[in-house]
């Protein structure tokens, strides 16, 4: 049983890393469970560790919403996004939001402003809106789904 | 199955039912807490279903709980702001919820803070156990 879910993990990846898509995600529990309560985990390379750094330094006020941790919650995943966190400017910003970093604006140029306000969509930090597969690390094009399909991506 | 693996099975089966870490045991550690002040608290699901639905004017896009918890607790819910899926609050249909004294305090703590404007009684947070535990209690 093991070694088929390692195998069609493999094939995934494959075919994620072919049209550029794959993100390898180190795995952290505390991570997971913590930034992925109200919006999926962030992959923390999209972010500079900088950005990282000043958001977790105030989780009380994390987008208008309370995200606090316990200091040792905060100590682990701190840890964490620096170790794995980004150093190329593209994904600086001032902001500490993924989506005004200069790769993000580059990767979603094309798509529209109607895209963007479809209730389904809603809002930037609903990554899995259209890139359904992401929580299992596949944010290839062809995982890509855009509600009201005005995005036409589907080739195969 | 010899005698010894029965024993080990009994005794993981007994820790299992008296785990500390249920909606019945958080709502009664709750409830003592709030009979500390208020001797004969009696938690209501009726005033948690209330307290649930109150709109407290302290956050704009998240002016209640059923902002991002919906009106049906045995029904999955979507962050308001990021759409994300939020799985049923109701122990009836999702048997995690209310499973962890360390989760329920620190979502109570972040979200009293966030939508009521301060960190809610251990009376509400009874009141509010007993209206997940029992979420079709008619007004």
């Amino acid at each position: 049983m093991k070694w088929i879910a390692g195998l069609m993990l493999a094939v995934l990846a494959g075919a994620a890393y072919a049209d550029g898509g794959r993100l390898n995600i180190p795995a952290n529990a505390t991570w997971q469970e913590e930034c992925g309560s109200c919006h999926i985990p962030y992959p923390p390379q999209l972010l500079s560790r900088q950005d990282w750094q000043q958001l977790m330094g105030g989780l009380d006020k994390h987008f208008a919403a309370n995200a606090a941790l316990g200091l040792q919650e905060r100590r682990e995943i701190s840890a964490f996004l620096q170790r794995y966190g980004a150093s190329s400017e593209r994904y600086v910003t001032n902001t500490m939001r993924i989506s005004d970093t200069p790769w993000f604006k580059r990767e979603h140029r094309e798509v529209s402003r109607a895209t963007w306000a479809d209730p389904a969509v809603k809002s930037r930090s609903n990554c899995t809106a259209c890139h359904v597969n992401a929580e299992r690390g596949d944010w290839s094009e062809r995982g890509i789904r855009v509600p009201g399909g005005r995005f036409e991506d589907d080739d195969d | 199955m010899n005698w010894k693996v029965c024993i080990a099975l009994l005794s993981w089966l007994s820790a299992g039912t008296a785990s500390a870490e249920s909606p019945v045991a958080l709502m009664n550690g709750y409830t003592s807490e709030a009979a500390r002040s208020a001797p004969g608290f009696v938690p209501s699901a009726q005033r948690g279903k209330d307290f649930f639905a109150r709109k407290w004017g302290v956050s704009g896009k998240m002016p209640n709980c059923q902002s991002c918890h919906g009106n049906d607790l045995t029904q999955e819910s979507r962050h308001v702001i990021t759409g994300r899926r939020i799985a049923p609050l109701s122990p009836q249909a999702n048997g995690e919820r209310l499973t962890s004294s360390a989760k329920v305090e620190k979502w109570f703590g972040r979200n009293c803070q966030e939508v009521v404007g301060r960190a809610c009684t251990a009376a509400e947070k009874a009141d509010l156990i007993k209206f997940f535990s029992n979420p079709g209690v008619k007004s």
